[in-house]
Formats: structure tokens, C-alpha cells, sequence
């Protein structure tokens, strides 16, 4: 069973996937991204129904503490790593008109 | 004294003892890489002063008794995945170029607290993403043992540092074999603790033997409130593990893992490695363990869906890379997207976008994880029977550079021996056991069963106590190899 990807389906992934491909990129990530789900549907010869999804092996739930400052006031040394910033914030390109 | 050639617990005994200094190890670890680095390219980042001046701290806290562990004052190499507050933190990316972290991944915390000296960040695939650790931006490097083969991956800077002897040990991080695989390439012990992981991503030593690989777990392992996935558990005591005594252990052999697409080297070097695990009292059995060929296609459907969610946060406002030009927010998200990342990132964030998206979620991901859920319980049958399980690291030793890229699947199916232990969250070893007819090491894969630690580092040890420590000729050349 040979999957076709199509290009408003590459087109749509680069928007979810926020990323801008050339045209021999697209064309590259259909026939691999066709490649890659041909060799996936393999999963489909398991007989899968009633086995409930497994995210986490161990019994690991919902971890709770105290919404607590604990390592000091780090917003200086974070913002040395912006690659642009205006006094105490980050800048980006205005987004409301 | 031929100081590179000593394991991590060795040399920690000599700083101990006085007969060596801190200084003098990292300067032997600086003229190693002076030496070699040229050839083998294992660093992205070598901070030379950092060190030199991490080792005087270090000594003078020797002396005033107040580190005395088994790795005070030794001389470590970091896998360039993991945080390091004010060194540069690339993921051998260009999109995290400049990245200076403002904080310390616990894990390497853990070992400063114990008394590691830095030497520096060691290249990878780039964000982990490869077999081989040719993705990396910063060019790829070379395996040790033969400089016209790849190291493995992507841990394959830490593992051929290791190998070079550019460093007494390393930590490295494995998602789907990214330390147990290069291992074996560059013929290196590995022991990756996934209990701690939440995902498939774990952090684990990379090491010269079993004994050094016990001490560091023992160091990085614990729990850590900062990571709310992580796990606590009832003993952190895994230097007691090493006893040379298999008698009545119960060793399985997955049949399937033997079959087809196996190297003939590699396999009759795994089984005469099991045979003297035999002879020494382990009681060997063949079994069929199942699922394997679905192993591959469920991780890269898990990982690319993590992946593509994880590296949501590149995004050109709070570090890293942003491009030059751009018009509006979007734009510059996506033109500082896809210039930053390489080719193999944006395939697999492609891949996990789509394999998420609404109408192909169900039956691309949640297959995926039901499929991990059937691996997990074939592994749990096999370990109601048996304590370990023995297997390849690898389907081929470490193949020539150049010729992996240009065929994803192929490369994602070396990591088929591996990538089951992530799913199941399990415990994996790889250590050296000979070496093929063009020289190059071949490693076993020891899995035990969660929280089984112990079990695995024992039958490693006592593997590792009828061989003798085999170094590259790249090191050994004028020293005759040998310790």
C-alpha cells in the first residue's frame, strides 16, 4: 500500500511544523515522508484493538509543588541569550496592526 | 606514567593518593586532545582555562578533605545536549550557535558536586537526530578506531573522545540507541539508566569500563524534583553490583535478534561472548521475544511526534539563532526555523507534525503507542524467565563515513537492537567483546529488567574480567596498547 502525499498535505505539515521548504525541499519531504509511512503501516499487520495506548511505562502522574521562586532572579543572564531585546523584554516584530 | 590509559576509578585513586594532581590530569587530557582532536574532531566546544582553573578548585577541596569521591578531580567530556551553565550549548545545531545556558543540567550538576573538572561539549547528530553524528552542523566526527569510519550516534562525539582518550569518561544521552550504538563503534562500555527518563530520552555514562560506568551512575542517578517524570528509587548502590559471579544467572538469547540482516562478524562475536558467559555458570537459553521488526517504525513515529513538539520552543525570540530579514512574526518564525535546523531535524519534524495532526492522530500515534505497550509485555514475559538479555548493539560494526545520510530508513534501521529498550524503558549495557576482520569493535548489548540494574553491570563485569582493555591504535601506537 503505497502512500501519496499531496502537496496541499506538505503545504499544511509546514504550517503546523512552522517551517518555510524550497520547492526541492517539499518535493524531498513527500517522497520522504511517503517512504517513511509506507515502512510505518507495518504496524498495521498488529492487531492493536482493546491493548490501551502506553505515553508512560512507569505509573508517573501529575506532579504538584508550590509555585515557589526558588533559583533567584535569573532574567538578566536569560535575556543576554535574546537574540534581540528592548530594556527588560524580548522583541519581536509587531504583531497587531 | 602513561596517564590517559588509566579508567576514571583509577585515576581518581591517584589524585587521592597524591601521586597525581588535578592539574596534571587535565593537562594530560588538553595534550591528548592536542594530539588527536585534529584527526578525530570529538569536541564542538574545548574550554581550555575553564578547566585548568575548575582543576586547582577542585584540588584544593581534595586537600581540605572535602571531596573524596571516586571521581573527584577526573577530567570529563559532555555530550553538547546537555545545559551547561555559561559554556556554550550548541546541540550541535546552527540555531542554538551562540546558546550560552544560565543554568547546569542536573545530571552534570551531579558530577561538578562530586568533583568533575569540564574539559568541554562533545559533538552529536545535530538535536540527537542520527545514527552516525555526520547531521551535526559543526562537521562530522571520526571514528577512533579507523578514521575513514563513522563513530556511530549521536553520542558519537562522547564516545569517541572516550576512545581517543581526549577524556577519562563522558556522559552521553540515548533516545533510541544513541549511547549503547556509538559504544559499540568506538568499542566503549555504556550504561543508560532509562528509569528516569520520561520519554525515550536518557541520560548515561560513557566509559572505559564497567567499574567507572557503576561510579558514575552512582553520581547522576537519584531523584530530581526539577524533572517531575523522575523516579526514586530504593538503592543508588551500584559499585556492589560488580562481582565477578554469573553461576545460576539466567541469560535469554532472542532468537529474532539473530536472524537476518545480522553481520556474520558481529554475531559469532556476541556468541562466543555469551559461551564464556556460559562456561563461567550463567544457564543460557534461546527464546522468541517478538516484535521486533515493529520496534523501528513505533519509535520514529513516538520520537518524531515528541521531537516536533519539543522543538516548538526554536523559534528566534528567546535565544539562539533569528534570521536577518523578515517580515512580521510568522515569517521570522519560519525563516528562523528552517535556516537554523539541518536536514534531518526538518525531516522528522515534518514526519511528527503530520504523524499528530488532526485525522492521521489515531492512526499513526496512538498505533504507535499501543504497539509500545505489546513491546513492553513481550519484554516483561521474557524477564518472568529470564534475569538478562543478551543482544547485538548493532546489526554491523561502525559502516564508512559518507554513506549513511543518503538513505534514511537504512540508517533508522541500524538502531534496531536498540530502540526496544527505549519503548520499554529498560536498563541497557553495551560493552566491547572482540573486533571484526577490519579492526573495528563489535559490542554486546546487555538489557535487564526495569530497575535491574545491578544484574546487567554484574554480567558485564563479569565478561569484562576475561578480557583486557583493547585501545585504538590511534592511542596505542607508541605505547603498544594494553595497560
Amino acid at each position: 500500500m503505497a502512500n501519496i502525499i499531496s502537496d496541499e498535505t506538505i503545504e499544511y505539515v509546514g504550517i503546523l511544523a512552522k517551517l518555510e521548504l524550497s520547492q526541492e525541499e517539499k518535493e524531498a519531504a513527500k517522497s520522504d515522508m511517503e517512504r517513511m509511512l509506507d515502512y510505518i503501516d507495518t504496524l498495521n499487520e498488529l492487531d492493536t484493538a482493546g491493548v490501551e495506548p502506553m505515553s508512560h511505562v512507569f505509573p508517573v502522574h501529575n506532579v504538584f509543588r508550590e509555585d515557589v521562586v526558588t533559583n533567584g532572579d535569573g532574567s538578566e543572564e536569560t535575556l543576554k541569550n535574546a537574540p534581540l531585546r528592548k530594556e527588560q523584554s524580548f522583541k519581536v516584530p509587531k504583531t497587531i496592526g | 606514567m602513561d596517564m590517559m590509559g588509566l579508567t576514571a576509578v583509577e585515576l581518581g585513586k591517584k589524585i587521592r593518593a597524591g601521586e597525581v594532581t588535578v592539574r596534571e590530569a587535565a593537562e594530560a587530557a588538553l595534550a591528548q586532545i592536542d594530539r588527536v582532536e585534529s584527526q578525530v574532531h570529538s569536541y564542538v566546544t574545548i574550554d581550555r582555562e575553564g578547566a585548568l582553573k575548575r582543576a586547582d578548585e577542585v584540588q584544593k577541596l581534595i586537600d581540605e578533605g572535602k571531596l573524596e569521591g571516586p571521581l573527584a578531580g577526573v577530567p570529563v567530556a559532555i555530550k553538547d545536549n546537555m545545559c551547561t551553565e555559561g559554556m556554550l550549548t550548541t546541540c550541535s545545531s546552527k540555531i542554538l550557535g551562540n546558546f550560552q545556558p544560565t543554568f547546569t543540567a542536573e545530571a552534570v550538576k551531579r558530577l561538578e558536586d562530586a568533583g568533575a573538572v569540564i574539559l568541554g561539549k562533545t559533538n552529536m547528530d545535530e538535536f540527537a537526530m542520527g545514527s552516525t553524528t555526520e547531521t551535526s552542523y559543526y562537521g562530522e566526527t571520526k571514528n577512533p578506531w579507523n578514521l575513514g569510519h563513522v563513530p556511530g550516534g549521536s553520542s558519537g562525539g562522547s564516545c569517541a573522545a572516550v576512545a581517543a582518550e581526549e577524556c577519562f569518561y563522558a556522559l552521553g544521552s540515548d533516545t533510541g540507541g544513541s549511547i549503547r550504538q556509538p559504544s559499540a563503534f568506538c568499542g566503549v562500555s555504556r550504561y543508560g539508566l532509562i528509569a528516569y527518563g520520561s520519554s525515550l530520552d536518557q541520560i548515561g555514562p560513557i566509559a572505559k569500563d564497567v567499574t567507572d560506568c557503576a561510579a558514575i551512575l552512582e553520581v547522576i542517578a537519584g531523584h530530581d524534583e526539577k524533572d517531575s517524570t523522575s523516579i526514586g528509587r530504593e538503592s543508588y548502590d551500584f559499585m556492589g553490583a560488580l562481582v565477578d559471579d554469573v553461576k545460576g544467572m539466567k541469560i535469554g538469547i532472542p532468537k529474532d535478534y539473530f536472524g537476518e540482516g545480522l553481520d556474520k562478524e558481529v554475531k559469532n562475536a556476541i556468541l562466543k561472548a555469551v559461551k564464556i558467559l556460559e562456561d563461567k555458570g550463567a544457564v543460557v537459553e534461546e527464546f522468541d521475544l517478538s516484535l521486533v521488526e515493529y520496534a523501528i517504525p513505533a519509535y520514529y513515529v513516538i520520537a518524531s511526534a515528541e521531537a516536533s513538539s519539543n522543538l516548538s520552543r526554536f523559534d528566534g525570540v528567546k535565544y539562539g539563532y533569528r534570521t536577518g530579514e523578515y517580515e512580521g512574526l510568522h515569517n521570522m518564525y519560519k525563516k528562523s526555523r528552517s535556516e537554523g535546523f539541518g536536514a534531518e531535524v526538518k525531516r522528522r519534524i515534518m514526519l511528527g507534525s503530520f504523524v499528530l495532526s488532526s485525522g492521521y492522530y489515531d492512526a499513526y500515534y496512538l498505533k504507535a503507542l499501543r504497539t509500545k505497550a505489546l513491546i513492553k509485555q513481550a519484554f516483561d514475559n521474557a524477564f518472568a524467565k529470564y534475569d538478562v538479555i543478551v543482544a547485538p548493539a548493532a546489526p554491523t560494526t561502525a559502516p564508512e563515513l559518507g554513506k549513511s545520510l543518503s538513505d534514511p530508513l537504512k540508517m533508522y534501521l541500524s538502531d534496531i537492537y536498540t530502540v526496544s529498550v527505549n519503548l520499554a524503558g529498560l536498563p541497557g549495557i553495551s560493552i566491547p567483546v572482540g573486533t571484526d576482520s577490519k579492526g573495528l569493535p563489535i559490542g554486546m548489548q546487555l538489557i535487564g529488567d526495569c530497575y535491574q540494574e545491578c544484574k546487567i553491570l554484574r554480567a558485564a563485569y563479569a565478561f569484562e574480567q576475561t578480557k583486557g582493555y583493547a585501545r585504538p591504535k590511534l592511542v596505542s601506537a607508541d605505547e603498544k596498547g594494553g595497560r
